[in-house]
């Protein structure tokens, strides 16, 4: 096996008397697309957002490459190379697709701070802006309005812009939501070409696009992993089809 | 930030017009568009934090009045100080304040960044109307204006009005060309990430902290230099160039040129002052016209006469109307 590039140990969300993560300890190895999949409200989210740094643990670490990194805001964290996408489609509405790139490609620079540099004059920052344009299948946008454009293409442009901050590490949050069969088989093959050169952790509703992407998979139920296997493990595993089936019983005990 | 082509033309007519006034206009008007320049440069140093960082400032008079309050502080009663040292320092004391006040407030948002850029300013406010060493609620005379001289040689009179009128429109020529050039650069583009959408601007790698914080000084030390040539204007400086009221203008000033454009602003301190002008002669309730003119512009213009003058352009098809819905989009979001 691949050595492990990120490990959660003990890891905890709590809000209140709710705890979203409840001790989540799990290992993602490199160049592995490793799937977490759970009904609603089973912490899927909540636990990529612990992953990014937008949310803080209550308890527990987090580990990138050995590195410590539970405490690291979200904007060091995508500067180690964990690049995110978000469920709710998180993108600039009022920038054009190339625009939307172009910052995401300009957050690898060292830093930001120069005030009289033409920002159109950073061509490698151009160039990757509109490679990863190119990848997420948008090129012939280049100029549209984000926010004007279809539900399907923002999420293509969510995804787009990502990889315009060169992550090796890929979170992506139920990439294909409410999208529509042939907008969702394109995601699906970017998502298999991005596997040969990325380490991808995914949460995904839908399980035959997670069966055939997918080289592990995690269950969560109500904050705690319940298994972790293969594919055909998970599929074989009693305890998981019970879950999805009637998890209200388990998350009684 | 790129200006259409139609606006390039009609600023550099704007420009030229502005150039020639001295010479043809009476000398009671050429005050007036000193005036109007002069709030121009202080209302587009509020566009960039409104318009382009998303940063609602309450407290902007504070920098503005500071720098003044500096350059009265440092003139003795005997002579003018040199420009070349006191616009410096002016315009630092506003960037230091900015500092220390952004530090504070730029890690809060929406309501709060405005109560607490308010009160901030509010405290500037009172130490200057109880520091009984530089006049208290009176505040102080400019008894000359600042030098420009090398040597011995006299290079710029800015007690000569025509002199000072082009200084004026000199700052603001070059303060137009210095904000564009800065929202060109990537540090303009940060600030207008976190203006649309400042959680995933973080999510990408930016420590948007600190652009915000970088953004506020900058803005700040814009201010200053308006407050540093109002004072040199009109020769007086008192607390309340820097009380809540006159930050409350400058916002409606922005408003009413439109957000996010940096010469709207412009525009709307022409058409303030203007207003005042000319209502004031008739009712000492002009501010209530100024009232009703700001709410029809924020139900019926988002873009301010900057978005009304756009959709005339739009209108005879210089442009296609993509960006105009953009606006508007903008402004609701």
């Amino acid at each position: 096996m691949t050595p492990v590039i990120l490990s959660t140990q003990d890891l905890t969300a709590q809000f209140g008397a709710i705890s979203a993560v409840d001790f989540v300890s799990l290992e993602f190895r490199q160049q592995q697309l490793h799937a977490i999949i759970g009904p609603n409200g089973a912490g899927k989210t909540t636990f990529i957002n612990l992953l990014s740094g937008e949310l803080m643990p209550t308890t527990g670490t987090i580990h990138y490459l050995g590195k410590d990194i539970s405490q690291l805001s979200a904007d060091k964290i995508s500067r180690l190379g964990i690049g995110r996408s978000f469920q709710k489609t998180n993108i600039f509405p009022t920038f054009s697709c190339l625009q939307n790139c172009l910052l995401g490609a300009q957050s690898r620079l060292p830093h930001s701070m120069h005030f009289f540099q033409r920002a159109s004059r950073l061509t490698d920052v151009t160039e990757r802006a509109q490679r990863s344009l190119a990848l997420c299948g948008l090129s012939d946008r280049e100029n549209s309005i984000a926010a004007m454009m279809s539900y399907g293409e923002q999420r293509q442009l969510e995804i787009g812009m990502m990889l315009a901050t060169e992550p090796q590490l890929l979170l992506l949050d139920e990439p294909l939501a409410g999208m529509g069969t042939i907008e969702a088989q394109r995601v699906i093959e970017l998502i298999q070409a991005l596997k040969q050169d990325h380490t991808i952790i995914l949460i995904e509703h839908d399980m035959q696009a997670v069966f055939v992407v997918a080289d592990r998979l995690t269950v969560m139920v109500n904050g705690k992993v319940i298994a972790t296997g293969t594919v055909a493990e998970i599929r074989a595993n009693k305890m998981v089809q019970e879950a999805f089936f009637a998890d209200e019983v388990i998350g009684d005990d | 930030m790129e200006f259409s082509r139609p606006v390039r033309w009609l600023l550099l007519l704007a420009v030229l017009l502005l150039a020639v006034f001295p010479f043809v206009g009476a000398d009671y008007y050429t005050e007036l568009v000193v005036r109007i320049m002069i709030f121009g440069i202080f209302a587009m140093s509020l566009d960039l934090l409104i318009g382009f960082t998303g940063l609602v400032s309450f407290g902007h008079a504070a920098f503005f009045g500071l720098a003044g309050y500096v350059l009265a502080i440092v003139t003795p009663e005997s002579s003018g100080v040199s420009l070349f040292w006191s616009l410096p320092l002016s315009i630092l004391a506003s960037g230091l304040a900015a500092a220390i006040i952004g530090w504070f407030s730029v890690r809060t948002t929406g309501i709060y960044f405005i109560m607490i850029t308010l009160a901030f300013a509010q405290m500037v406010f009172y130490y200057f109307q109880e520091a009984v060493q530089w006049g208290g609620s009176d505040g102080m005379f400019l008894f000359f204006r600042p030098t420009v001289t090398i040597g011995n040689t006299v290079i710029l009179d800015l007690e000569q009005n025509r002199t000072f009128y082009y200084f004026v429109l000199g700052s603001l020529v070059a303060s137009l060309l210095l904000v564009k050039r800065l929202l060109g650069s990537p540090f303009g583009r940060v600030i207008m990430g976190i203006k649309a959408n400042e959680s995933r601007t973080r999510a990408i790698g930016y420590a948007t902290f600190y652009y915000k914080w970088v953004s506020f000084i900058i803005a700040g030390m814009l201010a200053g230099l308006a407050g540093y040539l109002e004072v040199t204007h009109t020769g007086t400086i008192s607390p309340g160039y820097l009380a809540w009221h006159e930050s409350g203008i400058v916002i409606m000033v922005v408003v009413l040129g439109g957000l996010g454009t940096l010469y709207g602003p412009v525009i709307g301190a022409f058409v303030f002052v203007v207003l005042q002008d000319t209502l004031q002669d008739y009712t000492s309730h002009w501010l209530l016209i100024m009232g009703i003119l700001v709410i029809l512009i924020a139900l019926f213009l988002p873009k301010g006469v900057t978005g009304l003058l756009d959709q005339i352009l739009y209108r005879q098809g210089i442009q296609n109307t993509n960006n105009e819905d953009h606006g508007h989009q903008d402004h609701r979001t």
